[in-house]
Formats: structure tokens, sequence, C-alpha cells
């Protein structure tokens, strides 16, 4: 695998538009053609060897190849955009739609993210060793598919609207949640293993929400449903099971509604 | 001698009442008095003829002072700041009429800007859920003269709208309503005791920040599923007799104001909202009506919408149309720090925004556009008084329900004013020239 490392070295007095800082659209490039790749500071087009400092060349494929984002690139939007396979390590804090669409390889992020993060994820793992900001794994707005496949790990919070219209995989949050989980979801899982805020799995159709702290208030629609062991992430503990939200509507599999779940841990 | 002209349109809020009449002096340059609209309605009306009205363009100097400068320096200085920005926001738009819209509109275009209307702090919330699962809505036509139920949500048209309730919902005899007040059922959901609230059949005192909760807990109680004891302060037991008060009507409707839009849950709020007008239309007939603030915000969607697809929060500095909100609205933008230059119309950011954001408009060049001194034009570098639309100018304006009226032209602006749009198209014209667009 080859490793390229791009180094911020003239801050954008804005904020740019890097979605060309991906595996994908560096394989096959030598620095001088990555160099070359199209950002935009505002409507103002530019190049990406005028705010980063390039070193190595990129393998021939994606999975070839690696990025080492360095430096100061809080400003930078679009990180690992669409990326299908490889991998990438950003060293600090970032903006927003930080792998979004992405459909493989692995993004791990030594800081915190912003907004937008894995937007409509297909596959792939993302992991986030700070705090995520509102939207992570959620539907573009006015989208209906939310993140559909992969893994994302936030070893931080979260923010608000965590898994909004998702269809699948999985996110995993170490730390709290802030409101509304898994709005509209229609499949996946989210786990949450500090303390949840309000309004989990409004609206929910299908998915699974765990919680392993304290919950201020649950949402009028998910009815007790008795109590279960499971396994997450290997621990092994008693949940309180809820299934919702009973004010949406739901599907029928083999002649059962099947409903969200939402799990406690007692 | 005095002349009045009636069937004249309030140029205030979003219920655009067109029954107003104003009297007027014979050379038609004085406007006199104003009957039939309500206060403020009034209040906008006389205000246009106040004697400290800023009639010249003033550009802010280095020592902090106002300097008049002439139309066409103004609109020098607008185009120049347009054409060397890299991220201009153009904000406002609410109030102005349609065809200053558009041509601000091709400006936003040729300069590559971001554009947003005052939805960012107000409906935009509302666009959001409409664009997530639609919205069953109808006239206010159709509410005066068929609905028997009515619930305000987070609203108080008693002091925001105050015709609303005489002109539409809930004092008028409509066909189908012709005893007026007692033919319909009024619940009104708000966590204060309200003027509107004190009218209520049904008041429902509902914890600050629970409404998300609530209308999930009435969507529950229609499908006869389990409820907790209590849901937002509110026992189940009163849950289910409204959600029976509801479904039992023949028409109902949900309007819905900024104690929904902009509180805890924002969007996801109205999304539940009319997932729950959704849900009684298997009973009876429902729709539901955001209660639009500024008298042509809706216009500002509209306009937004027919020539960009996206209603506010429109980002066109790819050259293309994108739409995020969180990243391509207003406050974020100024909060964040992403634009360099901030161009107002017919709104008052300075007054509404956060202040983080107004310190944003103050740390970049800017230019308001703006009948009235504002918070914004005192924070902006140039500030272009123009005529008041609506009063002295005309145009299309659309009412809360998506309506189109068409705004009049009652008196006379002070001499030598430009409009909204006069002022529009000279600075359009110049921009071209500084970016060689066609």
């Amino acid at each position: 695998m080859e490793t390229v490392t791009i180094t911020m070295k003239n801050a954008p007095a804005l904020y740019l538009e890097a979605d060309t800082i991906s595996t994908d659209a560096f394989a096959g490039k030598n620095a001088a053609q990555i160099a070359e790749l199209p950002v935009f500071e505002g409507n103002n087009p530019s190049t990406l060897g005028k705010y980063f400092e390039i070193s190595g060349n990129a393998g021939a494929t994606s999975a070839d190849t690696k990025i080492v984002v360095k430096g100061d690139v809080k400003k930078v939007k679009y990180l690992g955009f669409k990326m299908t396979a490889g991998e990438m390590v950003i060293e600090g804090s970032t903006d927003q739609y930080v792998g979004a669409w992405m459909n493989g390889g692995k993004i791990l992020v030594k800081g915190d993210v912003a907004a937008f993060a894995a937007t409509a994820m297909k596959g792939g793992e993302l992991t986030i060793e700070g705090n995520a900001g509102n939207y992570l794994g959620a539907a573009y707005r006015g989208d209906w598919r939310g993140m559909s496949g992969g893994k994302i790990l936030v070893k931080g919070n979260a923010g608000s609207d965590t898994g909004m219209y998702m269809l699948g995989g999985e996110i995993v949050i170490n730390g709290d949640s802030e409101v509304h989980v898994m709005t509209h979801a229609e499949g996946g899982k989210v786990v949450i293993k500090g303390n949840a805020k309000s309004k989990l799995g409004g609206q929910m159709v299908e998915g699974t929400i765990i919680v392993f702290g304290s919950i201020d208030v649950m949402m009028p629609g998910y009815k007790p449903n008795g109590e279960v062991e499971l396994e997450v992430d290997g621990t092994k503990a008693r949940f309180a099971h809820f299934i919702g939200d009973m004010g949406e509507r739901h599907k029928k599999k083999k002649g059962v509604v099947v409903y969200g779940n939402l799990y406690k841990k007692i | 001698m005095t002349k009045t002209i009636t069937d004249v349109i309030c140029p205030f809020c979003g219920t655009l009442c067109d029954d107003v009449e104003v009297v007027v002096s014979d050379d038609g340059k004085k406007l006199l008095e104003v009957a039939n609209a309500c206060v403020i309605g009034t209040e906008k009306f006389l205000h246009s003829q106040s004697a400290d009205r800023v009639t010249k363009p003033r550009l802010r100097q280095a020592d902090g002072s106002w300097k008049d400068i002439s139309y066409d320096e103004a609109a020098d200085y607008t185009a120049k700041m347009l054409a060397g920005a890299k991220k201009p926001l153009m904000y406002g738009w609410s109030s102005t009429n349609c065809e200053a819209q558009s041509v601000g509109n091709e400006i936003a275009e040729i300069a590559k800007a971001c554009c947003d209307n005052t939805a960012a702090v107000c409906h935009g919330t509302t666009l959001i859920a409409v664009q997530d699962i639609g919205l069953p809505t109808c006239t206010l036509g159709e509410v005066k003269n068929r609905a028997d139920r009515v619930i305000f949500w987070g609203c108080n048209p008693a002091h925001a709208h105050p015709r609303h309730m005489s002109r539409y919902s809930i004092f008028p005899r409509g066909f189908f309503t012709g005893k007026g007040q007692m033919s319909r059922k009024l619940v009104v959901v708000d966590p204060r005791c309200t003027d509107t609230s004190k009218m209520a059949d049904v008041h429902l005192q509902i914890e600050q920040g629970r409404d998300y909760e609530l209308l999930n807990a009435l969507r529950v109680a229609l499908k006869g599923e389990w409820l907790p004891d209590s849901v937002a302060g509110i026992p189940a037991e009163k849950i289910r007799e409204v959600a029976d008060i509801l479904k039992s009507g023949r028409f109902g409707i949900i309007f819905f104001g900024m104690g929904v839009t902009q509180s805890l849950s924002k969007n996801h709020n109205i999304d539940e909202a009319i997932a729950l007008t959704k849900d009684l239309n298997e009973y009876t007939k429902y729709s539901i009506m955001p209660m639009r603030g500024h008298y042509n915000v809706t216009g500002s969607g509209e306009v937004f919408a027919w020539q960009f697809g996206f209603p506010y929060s429109v980002d066109l500095t790819r050259g293309f149309a994108r739409y995020n909100p969180g990243d391509s609205s207003s406050i974020d933008l100024l909060t964040r720090g992403e634009v360099d230059a901030m161009f107002t119309i017919g709104s008052d950011p300075g007054a509404h925004f956060p202040i983080s954001a107004v310190k944003g408009i103050a740390k970049v060049d800017s230019v308001c556009i703006d009948p009235h001194l504002t918070p914004t034009s005192g924070v902006s570098k140039l500030h272009v008084p123009v005529a008041f639309n609506g009063v002295e100018c005309g145009g299309n304006c659309y009412r809360m329900d998506n309506v189109p009226i068409d705004c009049r032209k009652v008196v006379e602006p002070p001499e030598g004013m430009l409009t909204d749009e006069q002022f529009l198209v000279m600075v359009r014209d110049r921009l071209r020239k500084l970016k060689g667009a066609a």
C-alpha cells in the first residue's frame, strides 16, 4: 500500500470544499498530479496544491492507497467523500461531511468531526476518536435513504439526529448522545454506551437502539415488552425491552408485524 | 379633498388581509388614515409617512459617521462587493415583492452567492419536514367555510396575526360554518396562557420542548395503543379525549407557529404534526398550515423553489444549486465564519439572529436595503433606503396558504426614491459588466 501525506500549509480564509481528498480521486496519481486536483474556497476554484503540501505517490487503485492528513483541517469539508476502498487517517479534527456517501475502506479521525459525517454511508468503517456532530450516518437533506451499511465508532459523544432515516449498518457511540436517534429509521442498529436524552426512535419503522446509560424522556410510542438478556460488544447484561414507534406505520413480515426495538440496560 | 382607496392589501403578516381602506391626500402624496387593518398593519402604512425617514443611501465612514451618497454610487458599491466576494450571503427577501426576489436570484446566480430568506429563523424547519413527508394543506377560504376543528399549536395569532381569527379561523360565518365560533371547536397547545389560549375549548398546557412527544402520543391514541400515564405533562385520558375531539370533526385544520418550528426537535415536530394530519385523514378531512410571518416569506420560498428548486438556504457558490440547512443556512454560515460579504434586503437579521451571527455581519462587507432604520442597517457598511413595498409600490405576494395576491401602490414614495426592484436591476446590470456575464 502506498501512502500519500498531505499537510495543510496555507489555511483557507473561508472554508475549503475538498471532495477530491479521497483514495479514489488520488488513485493512480503521483504527488504532482494530486496537487492539481480541484478544490473550492467559496465560489473560487483552486487546486489542492495551493493549500496542502503533498508528499508520496498514490497506489494504482484506491485499495492500494492510504492518505494521511496532517495539520489544521478544521475548515476543510468532504474528506473521504464517496470513498470506496483504501485508508485515510486524519490526524486532527475536521469539518462537515467526513466519509459522506462512503462505500468502503477505512477512515480514522483522531479528533472531532462536525455535522453530516458518513451521510448516506453504504459500507466501510469510520472511526472517530473525538466527538461527532449532528446528523451522523443520516440521510442527505430531503432523502429517505440514510446509512445503509458499514460501521461507525464514535469514542466521544454524538450530536443530535444520529442515524436519521437509517436503513442498515451499525453506529456505536461510547459516550453520550443528543436528542433524536434513528428518527424515521427502517433498519440498522445504534448502540449508545453513555446516556441518551430524549426522542429516541421517534417515527422509527424498524431498527434497534441499545442504551447502556439513562434516557431522560422516553417516547410515548414505545411500549414495554418485558426484559431480555443481550450480549452487546462482548458485554452481557439484562435489558428492558420496548417496541415502537406505535404511532408509526409498520410492515408485516411472514404475517407478523415488525416493530422497532429499544433496549435499555437495567 | 381626500381620496379613499378600498381593497388595499396589507403588507405586514402572512395573513395578507385584502380589505384594508386607506385615505390619501388629493395629490396622492400623503397617506392620512387607515381603516380595517390591525394595529400593526396600520402602523406599517403610517410609518411610511414618518418625518425622520431616511431617503438617501448612506455609506459608513471610517470615523463611524454616515455619508449620503447617490443610488448610482450605492449600486456600484453593492455590485463591487458581490463581484469581489468568494462567498457572499444574500439574505432576507420576505418583505419585498416576487418581482424583486426574481431579480435578486439573477444577481445571486451571477455572483455565485448563498441566498436565504427569513424562513431560516422561522418556518424553514417546516419546509424541511414538507420535503421529508409532504404536506396535506388547503386555502384559508376552505378553513373559513368548512373547518369545525381548529388547532393552534405553538402559535398566538391574537398577537402575531391579529385578524387571522376574525377573517378565517375562529369567528367568521362560512358556507358550512354558519354559526361562526359556535360551529368550531378550538384546541390550543401552548406552554403559556395567551390571549389565543383563553378562547380555546381545550388548552393543552404542555411542558416546554415536549411537542414531539405529545404529537406522537396523539398518533398512538388514534391507533388505540398503550400510552404512559402522562406525556409532556398531559394525562393520558386527556390525550385520548383530545384525539376523540379531533377525529369527530367534519373538517379539521392544524395551524402551527414558531413555538414548534424553533423549539427543541424543530423539523421533527412538524414532521410528526404532518404525520398526525395524515393519520386523522383516516377518519375525516384534515389539513395543516404554517402561520407564516412576513407578508411575502411564502412568495420568497415560491420564487426560490421555482428558480433554484429549493425554498430557502440555497448555496450557488459552485455554480449549481445546493441545499442543506445546517451547512447552507444563514446563521450557520455567519457563526461559522463561512461568508465574506453580507447583503440584506427586506428583513432584519440584526434583530432576529443570535448575537454571534450578528457579530459575523459586522466583521464582513455589508449592504442593507431597507426602508426602515433597523439594527441591521446600523451594523451594515451601506444602507440603501427604498420605497415601501405594498404602500409605495405594488407587486406580487403570496399569502400563508400559497395564494398569490397583488399588492397595491396607494401613495407616492418621497421624490427620487427607488423601489427594491429598480435598485436591484441597477446592481444586476453593473454586476454583469464586472463579471463579464451575458
